[in-house]
């Protein structure tokens, strides 16, 4: 990481000017991961007065425990079936609004907007939505003979919180794959179509190779949208029920933490989906300096 | 695109319709409902077409909320959202583009060591640490504050990273040229650095506002005193008086409504600027 070739020669100067970022980094990042860290690895008494030290007795009992796989599980599906769909239709709105051309900034704006909306509030408006007793659209599942209460059905619940997940997203990714598309130079289209290349060939062997960074970047966002961005979707409308059909990793931490008060047990998931961000970030990374190469 | 068909545009245009027909239907459907008086949600006779219920509802909303069922008025609240998303917008700024002036304009020791440590920041979430931060918080003495609203989440280094692209685009001349010239690290930054990059603010503004605005676990555990709380965290509380006897679906859905327009507006009214904000801080 370099500076600029010409600096300041001040020696105080820019300590005091990193002050308040590392201030607040020490404070509110490191000393409480610090803390998640260490307490991962200590066992509390049932009322919280003595510690002893367990080693990773807590990650053992953590992946043992049918809660936790059964979390991990609902995690996946979860964050496999929202990045599917939201990268799908941004792709399908993507590629049609660059075949409209000119008159695409409409539908732009009215396809955009809902990156806008909060995960808990978009959460509130699907739950209506499908609300049993008044919502519209159970009343026409029921219409066609599918009886909708996702109260009491896990499935329905869990397919409930992917739609408005999902929905929430779709203005995400269309946005960087409409970029991506306008980016892809129009003398490589032209040329493939005189050699007499069709629509889904151009798609196939043009867009599609260069559309691949985009859709990468786009995958790494997505799934940390999923495991980390849906837990106010999840919260505000089915609080990780019924039973535990829509309790992702995230909810679990934060429902043991707090609910719970299970503290090296809610530590030592801390430490595991830290470990899950890592992952991603240092995917990320790689995608930016492969970015860089070419 | 090349080769066209009229058929394709056809279809491209009907995908794009049922696209906009999606994003829209959850919203007007809340719409529709916070039109209607109360008690006609159980009598089903809340639909698709609006109810003569708009301005009392919304004034009930705003002004007074629900007493019976709990629920606390929505002007303060959305007031709270206010202060809460423009203090974390100016302050992520501000402390971001001061430590990236320092690490693009100086040399000194521990450049490299801040550098990493600003870089971490990105990979623990507040998810990640909710119990720990939040007893750092309780210590501090900073629950049912505005200061412990903002300042755990100001930490930026996606801002920071931004600030120093485009610092690094700066050419050194003008460096030099202050130098000669006499001026200070401070008047350089002033006169110089501020005004070459007032767009990028503007840009990182409108996502950072929205990105306080919509927080919602952080304000859930900081606040226990109604009067500090922010609208989308304060729905979650509309939602469980909701799913009691009383019907009140009609405050809900109008609170939910007064809580996505002024990030849609924003959004809406600074197109551009949201884009650019969003394809810069991501990639």
């Amino acid at each position: 990481m370099q500076a600029k070739r010409v600096t300041f020669p001040s020696k105080i100067t820019p300590y005091l000017l990193l002050l308040p970022q590392v201030a607040v980094t020490l404070v509110f990042f490191v000393w409480p991961a610090g803390e998640a860290i260490v307490s991962s690895f200590y066992a509390q008494d049932a009322f919280g007065l003595s510690e002893t030290f367990v080693g990773l007795a807590n990650f053992a009992a953590l992946l043992r425990d049918p809660a936790y796989l059964q979390a991990i599980g609902v995690s996946f599906v979860f964050a496999f079936c929202v990045t599917t769909l939201a990268m799908g239709l941004g792709l399908l709105f993507a590629t049609a609004a660059d075949a409209v051309g000119k008159a695409s900034g409409v539908y732009q704006v009215l396809l955009v907007w809902p990156y806008a909306v909060a995960p808990a509030v978009a959460g509130i408006l699907w739950m209506f939505m499908f609300d049993p007793s008044v919502g519209l659209v159970a009343r026409a599942l029921r219409g066609v003979g599918l009886s909708w209460n996702h109260f009491l059905d896990g499935g329905q619940a869990l397919t409930l919180v992917i739609l408005t997940a999902a929905w929430k997203q779709v203005s995400y990714n269309f946005l960087f794959f409409y970029a991506g598309l306008r980016a892809i130079p129009l003398g490589a289209l032209e040329a493939a179509a005189l050699d007499g290349a069709g629509p889904w060939q151009r798609f196939r062997h043009i867009v599609f190779p260069l559309l691949a960074p985009t859709s990468f970047f786009l995958l790494v966002v997505n799934l940390t949208y999923a495991f980390f961005d849906a837990f106010g979707i999840i919260h505000a409308t089915t609080g990780g029920g019924p039973g535990r059909a829509t309790t992702i990793l995230v909810y679990k931490v934060f429902r043991d933490g707090f609910e719970g008060l299970d503290l090296g047990g809610s530590s030592a998931q801390s430490v595991m989906l830290l470990l899950i961000v890592i992952a991603l970030t240092a995917m990320q990374f790689r995608h930016i300096e492969r970015k860089v190469s070419y | 695109m090349v080769g066209t068909s009229r058929l394709q545009l056809i279809l491209a245009h009907l995908a794009l319709i049922a696209g906009v027909a999606i994003m829209v239907l959850p919203v007007y459907v809340a719409f529709v409902a916070s039109t209607h008086p109360g008690a006609d949600f159980l009598a089903g006779r809340v639909g698709l077409v609006p109810g003569p219920d708009l301005v009392a509802n919304y004034r009930l909303a705003l002004g007074t909320g629900s007493s019976t069922a709990g629920i606390p008025p929505v002007a303060p609240m959305l007031w709270n959202s206010f202060v809460v998303a423009l203090l974390i917008a100016a302050g992520k700024i501000a402390i971001s583009i001061l430590s990236a002036f320092a690490v693009c304009y100086f040399r000194f020791p521990l450049r490299v060591a801040a550098f990493w440590l600003i870089f971490i920041t990105l990979m623990l979430p507040v998810e990640v640490r909710i119990l720990p931060t939040f007893q750092v918080v309780a210590r501090l003495d900073l629950l049912n504050s505005y200061a412990g609203l903002t300042v755990p989440l100001i930490a930026s280094a996606t801002a920071t990273f931004l600030f120093r692209q485009v610092f690094m685009t700066i050419p050194d001349e003008l460096t030099e040229a202050a130098l000669v010239d006499g001026a200070g690290p401070l008047h350089f930054f002033w006169f110089i650095l501020l005004p070459l990059s007032r767009t990028n603010i503007a840009a990182l503004f409108v996502i950072l506002f929205l990105y306080g605005w919509n927080q919602y676990l952080w304000p859930l555990l900081v606040t226990t005193d109604a009067s500090y709380y922010t609208v989308v965290m304060g729905i979650r509380r509309l939602v469980g008086a909701a799913a009691e006897a009383d019907p009140v679906w009609h405050l809900v859905m109008a609170t939910a409504i007064l809580a996505m327009l002024p990030p849609v507006i924003v959004i809406a009214l600074m197109q551009r600027l949201f884009v650019r904000g969003l394809t810069e801080t991501e990639k």
